[in-house]
């Protein structure tokens, strides 16, 4: 009886052990992209499709947050960070400082944050300035009502808002798209920590509306489309509205979704940046419905 | 293993073989060096708790040391860490969900688990007994993430329908799941405080014509009230240090809650949501780093209380 918990843990240890090797030595020959959490679906996608065209290729995929990502391009930990935000000034600075060379951005995609409510709502569109009145600080929309909406058909009248966490670069996005530059998120918002959650505690909750990208949908929810005033007929958020210009019809709730590398990229890591911005790695930005930068047929 | 050296004395005494003087020697050798190891491991412990604090102090001290508003950081209701271009760092809103949703927690934990406690050190019997320790430490086992799981799709959708509560992920669902959390460590330490009294109260409570309820009411917990305090305590400790379950179920929302149903945020599912992308060395990851401080200091305090409680139970004893 003593001996069984005994050998167990040596295989335990043994084969974390193991693991850690054969988990380290991709990272050495291989190419490693860290970062954004809206992103990591998307870099997953790609490292797979890379690797069933370039078996030699090893691309490693880690989330944990765009400030993550970034730090561990400063440190030269990874040589890919994705960014669902541009770099601040003083990340700029620190790589300047560590590395001595520029952080380069790419462009490799855009996404469109949709606005989702409960299937139930019967809201077909809605206006920025609303959005803005929703979940601004000092806004004055509190209640579905004030929008139109019978509240018996939501079991309540409050506006339920969620959002994310003030770190992702989801919601400092959703800020300057809809609040704009000075203004600031009205307070007890339910804050949610993925780009999932937001969606699926949507579904959970009738009242609720909340704001995530737009391949993250459920069922149980519906996306909204979106208006700059009231008014004005609103814009579904599609891949072929996201791609037409914002003062052309475009979607207005769109951004892009970068990768950086510090210089220009060498060899394995300018490889895949160059595959990722042709048509192949074009083809999964589509397939998990995010908006491509370049032909993907 | 104790007798060993005896044997080989008398082994060599016998002179049948030098290997065993041999042996004895090398084990007298080595005794220091195990002794030294086993110091060592005791050591560790104390280490790496100044370790740890020495960490976190030194990522928060260039905040405290004059950058951060400590009036503004206790009073105010605004945390708006990432704000442009003045950033707001008031966690008296994060300071009260934490409490509230550990006060209400124990408010449910507390009778449940005493109860538990009660029942099983003194109703149950043998078989019952074993069912009922296994499976409160099976409860123990889950890891947090899955209860707060169960909160949110679970508990959330129930609570909806049942109090017609506009979300589900609130200050009732955080609390329920972290009584449940801290149910099993209050069980199997309040317990254990119960068997520690002496069986001649209970019989000496019997022969004066006590009943059970009498027993349990005017005797054992009288007799048992530090031990019962310290798993009250560190049930406390548990619920207050506790992070993924709270960040899942509480609805992560920074207001001052009115009602049990309004979802609210804590202080360690804040720093567990943002610390991820706060850009290292800023002012907004020292915060985090000095909200930890809070947390440290607080979960200190309570473990202090019930270290000092359970140390005043050993000194009853010994008197």
């Amino acid at each position: 009886m003593n001996m069984l918990p005994r050998n167990w843990f040596g295989w335990l240890a043994g084969s974390l052990l193991l693991g850690a090797m054969v988990g380290c030595r991709p990272a050495a020959e291989g190419v490693c992209v860290e970062g954004s959490d809206t992103m990591v679906n998307l870099a997953q996608g790609w490292a797979e499709n890379y690797h069933a065209t370039h078996p030699e290729a090893m691309i490693q995929v880690s989330g944990g947050g765009t400030g993550v990502g970034i730090a561990s391009l400063v440190d030269g930990n990874c040589e890919i960070a994705s960014a669902s935000r541009k770099m601040k000034e003083k990340e700029n600075e620190r790589v300047r400082e560590k590395r001595h060379m520029e952080p380069i951005e790419h462009v490799v995609g855009y996404d469109a944050l949709a606005v989702y409510v409960h299937k139930d709502n019967p809201l077909e569109s809605i206006s920025i300035e609303e959005l803005a009145e929703i979940y601004g600080q000092g806004g004055r929309i509190t209640c579905w009502s004030q929008l139109g909406v019978e509240p018996k058909l939501l079991r309540n009248d409050t506006i339920i808002r969620i959002s994310r966490q003030n770190s992702s670069g989801t919601y400092v996005y959703f800020r300057e798209a809809v609040m704009g530059k000075t203004r600031d998120y009205k307070l007890g918002s339910i804050d949610q920590n993925g780009s999932v959650d937001v969606v699926a505690l949507v579904a959970n909750t009738p009242s609720a509306i909340g704001y995530s990208g737009m391949g993250y949908s459920l069922p149980g929810v519906k996306m909204l489309k979106i208006s700059k005033h009231k008014g004005v007929p609103g814009i579904a958020p599609t891949v072929e509205n996201a791609k037409k210009k914002k003062n052309e019809g475009g979607y207005p709730i769109t951004r892009p979704l970068l990768l950086y590398t510090v210089g220009q990229p060498k060899e394995k890591a300018k490889q895949f940046l160059d595959w990722i911005l042709d048509k192949p790695g074009q083809k999964v930005v589509v397939e998990l419905g995010y908006v491509p930068v370049a032909p993907y047929e | 293993m104790n007798d060993r050296p005896t044997t080989n004395r008398r082994a060599t005494k016998r002179g049948r073989s030098r290997l065993h003087a041999i042996l004895q020697v090398v084990l007298d050798r080595t005794e220091p060096a195990v002794e030294w190891l086993i110091q060592l491991c005791g050591w560790s412990a104390i280490l790496l708790v100044f370790g740890i604090f020495f960490f976190v102090f030194r990522e928060a001290l260039p905040m405290l040391s004059g950058k951060l508003n400590l009036t503004e950081f206790f009073t105010s209701l605004e945390w708006r860490p990432t704000a442009e271009p003045v950033p707001h760092y008031g966690i008296l809103a994060l300071l009260v969900g934490t409490i509230s949703v550990t006060g209400l927690a124990m408010l449910m934990a507390v009778p449940l688990g005493l109860g538990a406690a009660v029942y099983i050190s003194e109703f149950s019997s043998g078989r019952m007994r074993e069912i009922l320790k296994v499976l409160i430490e099976l409860l123990a086992a889950i890891p947090s993430v899955v209860w707060g799981f169960i909160g949110y799709m679970v508990l959330g959708p129930i609570i909806i329908r049942l109090t017609g509560a506009p979300v589900g992920v609130n200050l009732l669902n955080g609390s329920i799941i972290l009584a449940l959390m801290s149910v099993p460590i209050i069980v199997s330490v309040g317990e254990d405080a119960l068997k520690a009294v002496p069986d001649s109260y209970r019989e000496a409570a019997l022969s004066l014509g006590a009943s059970r309820w009498e027993i349990v009411y005017r005797v054992l917990f009288p007799a048992a009230k530090n031990g019962l305090l310290a798993a009250v305590l560190l049930g406390v400790g548990r619920a207050i240090g506790e992070t993924m379950a709270v960040l899942m179920a509480t609805g992560h929302a920074i207001q001052i809650p009115h009602s049990l149903v309004d979802p609210i945020r804590t202080l360690t599912a804040t720093i567990a949501a943002e610390l991820g992308e706060a850009v290292q060395g800023e002012p907004h990851y020292r915060v985090l780093f000095v909200i930890g401080l809070v947390v440290f200091v607080l979960t200190f305090i309570v473990n202090l209380t019930a270290d000092l409680v359970v140390k005043g139970i050993r000194n009853e004893r010994a008197v």
